[in-house]
C-alpha cells in the first residue's frame, strides 16, 4: 500500500487541532488508513489506493480534519482566469493524446514545500498514473517560460535538450539509455516513431513526458514563486483528477490557482477546454438506499453531517463531490464514507434470522472418507504443493509426462503444475532420510492435464498417492492397503500387468474399475530411488479420486 | 510395598537372576550360570536395582590382550631373542643371522637397536656388510626368560592394567611402545550385590511356578490360571513411544472450519485452481490495469495461455460494468479487452468461486449462503512469512434484506466459533466490495489485536452483471493459514508444507 510522509507540525497546523497520540492513532485507523509510525517530527501513514488525494500532507490533513470534526464540509477552491494557453498538436494524437494544465502563483516555496511537491508528484505517478503508464505530471518555474506552450511529438533523434540533473544536452533517444529516469521508464516510449515534448514560444523544450523535464526550464527551486503544471496521458478524466489533486494541495499551501486554456486539434471531442476545473460534481443520493445498505435509520440531516465529515457538501438530495476525489463511481461509495463518518465501531452487529441449510460438497466429504481410511492404516498424511518442477515430476521419476508451465514463476523450483502426485511423496522421503523407518505416508492433491474441452483448457483431478518406504516395503504390503481401501469403498478392481517407467518391470499393475484405468501400483524402480537419493525400497500407488468418485456415483444410480 | 507384593512384581528374568546373586556378584558369571543373554541379565539387574533389591557397581577396567604380532611372539618368542639365540653359535653378518632366525626385514633394525641398547651384541663393519657378535651380557640374557617374555606368557589369562606389579608394568610399557604386540581395551565390568531388601526378597517365594507372567489363550482354555497369581507390573513405568497414522494437522483444522460454516447454514463451493482472468478479476470488477493483474503478483499459465469466456450475455454485462458502469455506476471508463480477460491464471482468491456461484443463482434460490475453503496462489518468493500457496476461507450471504450490520454480525459469530471471543472492524478497501471492512480479532492468549482478513458488501458493478439485479451480498475471506499457525504455534509458514515426519508424528491434535 502506498504511504505518505507527513511533517507533524505542518500536519497539525493544517488540521487545526492537536490530538494525543493514542487518539491520533485510533482516528487515523478508523478513517480507513493506517498509521505506520510516528518518529520525532514525522508521521508515516498508509493510504488505500482508491484515495490518491490523501497521499500528501495537505490532502491527508484535509480529510482528517473533516473526519475529526475540526473543519467539516466541502472546501472551496477558486480558479482565477488567465491568458495562459497550451496548444495540443495533432502529432501527439496517436502518441500521447491529452494534456491538462494549470498555473499556480504566490507560492512561498521552501525546502519543506519542495519536498512535499515532489512527494505528491511521485505518489500520483505510482498510484493514479500506474507507474506513469496512464499519465505523468510536470512542474516548471514560470519565470523562464514564454507562453503559449505547444504539446507536440517529434522524431526522438531530433529532440535535443539537457535533461534534469544531467551534465549535457542529449537526444530523446539517448535519454532512454543514458538518463536514470530514461532507463526506468524506457518501455513507455520505446518503439514509437515520435516522442512527445512540451515546447514554449521561444522553442525551448520544457520536457519529454512521461520521462523527464529539462534542466534549464523544468527545475523548481526555492526562488520559484509561480509554476506551470501539466498532466499528460491517455484518459482525460484521470488527468483532470490528477491535476486537481495537485493544485488543491498547492492551494492548501497558500498558492493561487490560475486556469490554462488547452486548445485541441481537429478530430478531438472538444475544441478547447479550460483547466483545472475545481467545481464540485453533483451526484444524486438515495437516503433510503444508504440506510438499507448500512442497516441504519439516519435522518437526512444526520446523513448530511456524515457526508460533511468526509469532506463532501450536501444540497437537497445531491452530494457535492470535491473535484480531487478519484474514486466515486456509485452511491455505494458515499454509503461507505457515511459508514466511516458514523464510525465502524458504532455499528451494532446483528445476526439475521435467515434459515438456510448448511452442506459440505459431496466430493470433499468423499475425499475425507478416503483420508480417514488411509490414516486408519497407520499412514501419515502429508500436505503437498500443487506447484512443482520438471526435474521432480519427470527426470527423477524416469518418465516424460506433459506438464503445464507457469509463465512467470519467480521460484524456479515451483514453476510447473504437477501432472501427478507421487513425486511429491518421493520428495518427502528424500527430505526425511534422517528419521526412522518405515515411513508410510499419503497425500491427496490436485494433478493437472491439458484438455481442450474445459473452459481454461486445463483439467484438474484430485488424486491420492500412498507410498511405503522401509526395508519391508513391497508389492504385497501396498497391495494390501489398496485392497483394504477398495473393500471399504465397496469397489471391485481389476489388475493387469503393465510396465510403467517409474516402477520395477513385472512388479507394477494398472488398476481398472468398470473398465476405466484409475490407478498404478507397484514397487518403485531402484533407478528412481537413486535419483531421489534413497537407500530404502519404496512401494506405492496413485489413484484418481475424481474418476473413482464419478464411478461410485454412477454405481449408486 | 510389602515383600510379598514386591515378589509378585518380579519379572521372570528377575526371578531367574535373583537367586544366583547369593552365589556371585560378577555379571559374567551371572550370565554364565543363568544361561540368559547379556541383555536379559542386564535388564533384570536394572529392574531389581529400581526395586532397590540390588546395588549395581560399574567399574571401567583396562583389559590387556595379545595383538596380532603378540600372538606370534607368544608362540615363537620375541624376535630380538630369536636373533640372539641364533647368534650364539658364532659371529656372522646381520643378514645371515636374520635369515636363520626367520626374522623379517622390518624387524631386523628394531632387534639390533634393542640388543645394542642392552649391550647384548657388538657390531663391526666388514667390507660392505655389518657383522654381529654376541657379548657376555648377551649370553647371560639367554639364560632365563626376560621380563617381556614372562609378561607375554602371562597374557594367556585375562589381565588388567590396574593389577600389574611394577616389573610387569615395565614390560607392559616396553611392549606397548612396540608395534601390534599388545593392546588395551577399556571394558566395563559390572558387579551386582544384593541389598538388605534383596536378601530378604530372595527368601520369598520367587520361583515362577505359581506366577503368571503373560495370560495365554491356552491358560484360558485349560483354566489353569485359576489359583495362580499374576505378576504385578510397575504401572508407573515409562514405555517406549509409538505413533499412529493420522491426517495432516492443517486438514483437521480445515475440517473444523468447515463444521463451523455448515453449522451456520452455509453450503460449500468448490472449483478449479486454474481460472480465466474473467472470473478471477473482471467479474469481480477489478480493472484490467489494476496492479494485482501484473506479472509480479499473479501466476499466469504459459500454455494453454488463454481460456474461453463464458456466454456472451454475461461477458457483455461485465464489459459494460467496466466501461460505462451499471446499476447507477459510471464504471472504470476504459476500453475493456476480452483478450485480457481470457488469460489463464492460478486463482488469487477463493472469491472467484463466489463470482461463479452468484452467476449460477436464480431468484428462487435466495436467500442463500455459501462458503469455500481452499488454496490460492500468489507469485511470491518464499520466506518464513510468504508462500506461493495459501489457504483462504470465504463466505457469502446473498439476501435481499442483508445489510452492513448483518455482515458485522456474521463476522463476529464466525470468529467467535473459530475461538476468537472478540472482533473489531476498521474501514478497508477492496476493488469489489463497498463498504469494505478489515477484521481484527483479539488473540485469546496474548490479548493483542491482530489482522485476520477482509470483508465487505459486493459492489453493484459485481452483483448486477452476474445476478441480474443488485442484491446486497455480504462477503468475507479471511486467510486461514494464520489461524492454523497460531494454533500450532508455528512461526514459519513453510512448515505447513514441510512434511517433517517427526513433526507429523508428534504434533498435537487440533482441539478447539
Amino acid at each position: 500500500m502506498p504511504t505518505a510522509t507527513l511533517n507533524k507540525k505542518v500536519f497539525e497546523k493544517l488540521v487545526g487541532k492537536k490530538l494525543p497520540l493514542e487518539k491520533l492513532k485510533d482516528r487515523i485507523s478508523m478513517l480507513g488508513t493506517d498509521l505506520e509510525k510516528i518518529e520525532k517530527n514525522e508521521i508515516i501513514v498508509e493510504v488505500f489506493p482508491n484515495r490518491p488525494d490523501m497521499l500528501s500532507e495537505q490532502g491527508f490533513a484535509r480529510a482528517f480534519s473533516s473526519f475529526i470534526g475540526a473543519k467539516t464540509g466541502l472546501r472551496k477552491y477558486y480558479v482565477k482566469k488567465s491568458d495562459y494557453k497550451v496548444t495540443i498538436d495533432k502529432s501527439v494524437k496517436n502518441v500521447r493524446p491529452y494534456t491538462v494544465c494549470a498555473v499556480v502563483k504566490n507560492l512561498k516555496l521552501d525546502d519543506e514545500k519542495i519536498r512535499e511537491l515532489i512527494q505528491i508528484q511521485e505518489k500520483l505517478h505510482i498510484t493514479l498514473c500506474r507507474k506513469r503508464k496512464k499519465g505523468a505530471i510536470g512542474i516548471y518555474p514560470i519565470e523562464d517560460i514564454k507562453f503559449p506552450i505547444r504539446f507536440l511529438a517529434e522524431d526522438p533523434r531530433k529532440i535535443k535538450f539537457r535533461p534534469l540533473e544531467f551534465p549535457r544536452e542529449i537526444t530523446g533517444l539517448q535519454i532512454l539509455s543514458q538518463h536514470p529516469a530514461g532507463r526506468e521508464y524506457a518501455d513507455l516510449l520505446e518503439g514509437l516513431d515520435k516522442f512527445p515534448i512540451f515546447m514554449d514560444a521561444k522553442k525551448q523544450i520544457l520536457s519529454m513526458p512521461p520521462i523527464i523535464n529539462s534542466h534549464l526550464t523544468g527545475k523548481v527551486g526555492e526562488k520559484t514563486k509561480e509554476v506551470f503544471i501539466e498532466c499528460s496521458g491517455f484518459e482525460l478524466e484521470i488527468l483532470k483528477t490528477c491535476l486537481n489533486i495537485i493544485v488543491a494541495a498547492m492551494a492548501d499551501m497558500g498558492g493561487e490557482i490560475y486556469s490554462v486554456k488547452v486548445e485541441m486539434p481537429p478530430g478531438y471531442k472538444n475544441k478547447k477546454i479550460l483547466t483545472p476545473d475545481l467545481e464540485p460534481k453533483k451526484w444524486s443520493i438515495d437516503l433510503k438506499f444508504v440506510n438499507r445498505l448500512l442497516g441504519l435509520d439516519l435522518k437526512e440531516n444526520e446523513m448530511k453531517k456524515s457526508l460533511e465529515r468526509m469532506g463532501y457538501g450536501y444540497e437537497k438530495g445531491k452530494v457535492l463531490v470535491p473535484a480531487y476525489r478519484a474514486d466515486i463511481m456509485h452511491q455505494v461509495d458515499f454509503a461507505e464514507d457515511i459508514a466511516i463518518a458514523y464510525g465502524y465501531e458504532n455499528f451494532e452487529p446483528v445476526i439475521p434470522n435467515v434459515s438456510t441449510i448448511g452442506e459440505e460438497n459431496q466430493f470433499e466429504v468423499f475425499k475425507r472418507h478416503v483420508a480417514e481410511i488411509l490414516a486408519g492404516l497407520e499412514l501419515l498424511e502429508c500436505e503437498t504443493y500443487n506447484l512443482s518442477n520438471i526435474d521432480n515430476l519427470n527426470r527423477k521419476m524416469n518418465i516424460e509426462l506433459p506438464c503445464i508451465q507457469i509463465e512467470n514463476a519467480v521460484n524456479i523450483d515451483y514453476n510447473v503444475l504437477r501432472s501427478w502426485v507421487l513425486p511429491s511423496l518421493m520428495q518427502v522421503f528424500n527430505e526425511n532420510k534422517h528419521y526412522e523407518y518405515p515411513q508410510n505416508i499419503f497425500t491427496i492433491g490436485t494433478a493437472f492435464k491439458k484438455n481442450k474441452d474445459k473452459e481454461t483448457g486445463v483439467e484438474e483431478f484430485s488424486r491420492t498417492a500412498v507410498a511405503l518406504c522401509g526395508p519391508e516395503a513391497d508389492y504385497t504390503k501396498i497391495r494390501q492397503m489398496f485392497d483394504y481401501l477398495m473393500n471399504c469403498l465397496n469397489i471391485e478392481a481389476e489388475f493387469s500387468e503393465e510396465d510403467h517407467p517409474s516402477f520395477i518391470p513385472g512388479r507394477c499393475a494398472r488398476i481398472k474399475i468398470k473398465g476405466k484405468g484409475i490407478a498404478y501400483i507397484g514397487e518403485i524402480n531402484p533407478s528412481v530411488l537413486v535419483n531421489w537419493d534413497l537407500q530404502m525400497p519404496v512401494s506405492a500407488f496413485e489413484l484418481n479420486l475424481t474418476d473413482l468418485f464419478s464411478i461410485l456415483n454412477k454405481q449408486k444410480k | 510395598m510389602d515383600l510379598k507384593k514386591l515378589a509378585e512384581t518380579l519379572h521372570p528374568l528377575e526371578r531367574k537372576v535373583l537367586p544366583l546373586l547369593t552365589k556371585t556378584s560378577s555379571f559374567n558369571q551371572l550370565v554364565e550360570s543363568s544361561k540368559l543373554k547379556d541383555i536379559e541379565v542386564m535388564r533384570a539387574l536394572q529392574w531389581l536395582q529400581n526395586k532397590k533389591a540390588v546395588e549395581l557397581k560399574e567399574e571401567a577396567k583396562q583389559i590387556i590382550s595379545l595383538d596380532k604380532n603378540g600372538e606370534t611372539y607368544a608362540k615363537k618368542g620375541l624376535p630380538e631373542m630369536r636373533f640372539l639365540k641364533a647368534l650364539k653359535r658364532a659371529p656372522r653378518p646381520v643378514v645371515k643371522v636374520a635369515q636363520e632366525s626367520n626374522i623379517d626385514k622390518n624387524e631386523v633394525n628394531v632387534c639390533i637397536g634393542m640388543l645394542k641398547k642392552k649391550a647384548a651384541i657388538d657390531i663391526s663393519k666388514e667390507g660392505k656388510s655389518l657383522k654381529v657378535s654376541i657379548t657376555d651380557q648377551g649370553k647371560k640374557l639367554l639364560q632365563k626368560p626376560t621380563l617381556e617374555e614372562q609378561f607375554l606368557q602371562s597374557l594367556k589369562k585375562q589381565r588388567t592394567v590396574d593389577e600389574l606389579k611394577p616389573e610387569e608394568k615395565f614390560a607392559f610399557d616396553n611392549l606397548k611402545a612396540r608395534k601390534n604386540i599388545i593392546k588395551v581395551d577399556k571394558q566395563k565390568t559390572i558387579e551386582a550385590n544384593l541389598t538388605g531388601l534383596g536378601k530378604k526378597l530372595v527368601k520369598e517365594k520367587i520361583d515362577s511356578k505359581n506366577v503368571i507372567d503373560r495370560l495365554t489363550p491356552q491358560m484360558l482354555s485349560s483354566g489353569n490360571w485359576k489359583g495362580k497369581s499374576f505378576r504385578r507390573y510397575d504401572v508407573k513405568i515409562n514405555v517406549p513411544a509409538i505413533s499412529g497414522g493420522r491426517r495432516h494437522f492443517t486438514k483437521v483444522a480445515r475440517d473444523y472450519a468447515k463444521k463451523i460454516w455448515t453449522d451456520m447454514g452455509f453450503k460449500e463451493m468448490t472449483g478449479t485452481l486454474v481460472n480465466t482472468s474473467f472470473w478471477n478479476f473482471d467479474a469481480l470488477f477489478t480493472a484490467q490495469d489494476h496492479p494485482v493483474r501484473d506479472l509480479q503478483d499473479t501466476f499466469f499459465i504459459a500454455d494453454p495461455k488463454n481460456g474461453k469466456l463464458p456466454d456472451k450475455k454475461t461477458v457483455d454485462k461485465v464489459k459494460t460494468a467496466h466501461e460505462k458502469g451499471t446499476a447507477g455506476s459510471i464504471g472504470w471508463r476504459y476500453d475493456w479487452k476480452p483478450e485480457e480477460a481470457k488469460k489463464n491464471v492460478l486463482r488469487t482468491h477463493t472469491t472467484v468461486l463466489s463470482a461463479q456461484t452468484i452467476a449460477k443463482l436464480k431468484e428462487a434460490d435466495l436467500p442463500a449462503k455459501y462458503f469455500a475453503l481452499g488454496r490460492n496462489y500468489r507469485n511470491e518468493t518464499m520466506d518464513w512469512s510468504h508462500l506461493f500457496e495459501l489457504n483462504q476461507t470465504e463466505g457469502i450471504v446473498i439476501d435481499p434484506d442483508a445489510n452492513f450490520r448483518h455482515l458485522l454480525g456474521y463476522l463476529k459469530q464466525f470468529f467467535k466459533q473459530m475461538g476468537f471471543a472478540d472482533a473489531r472492524f476498521r474501514p478497508a478497501h477492496f476493488p469489489y466490495t463497498e463498504p469494505s471492512v478489515e477484521i481484527d480479532v483479539l488473540h485469546p492468549v496474548r490479548k493483542e489485536w491482530y489482522e485476520l482478513g477482509g470483508a465487505g458488501i459486493f459492489r453493484p458493478e459485481v452483483v448486477e452483471p452476474l445476478l441480474g439485479e443488485f442484491v446486497p451480498i455480504l462477503a468475507w475471506g479471511p486467510g486461514f493459514d494464520r489461524i492454523i499457525m497460531d494454533y500450532f504455534k508455528i512461526n514459519d509458514i513453510r512448515e505447513l508444507y514441510k512434511n517433517d515426519i517427526k513433526q507429523l508424528r508428534e504434533i498435537k491434535y487440533w482441539i478447539k
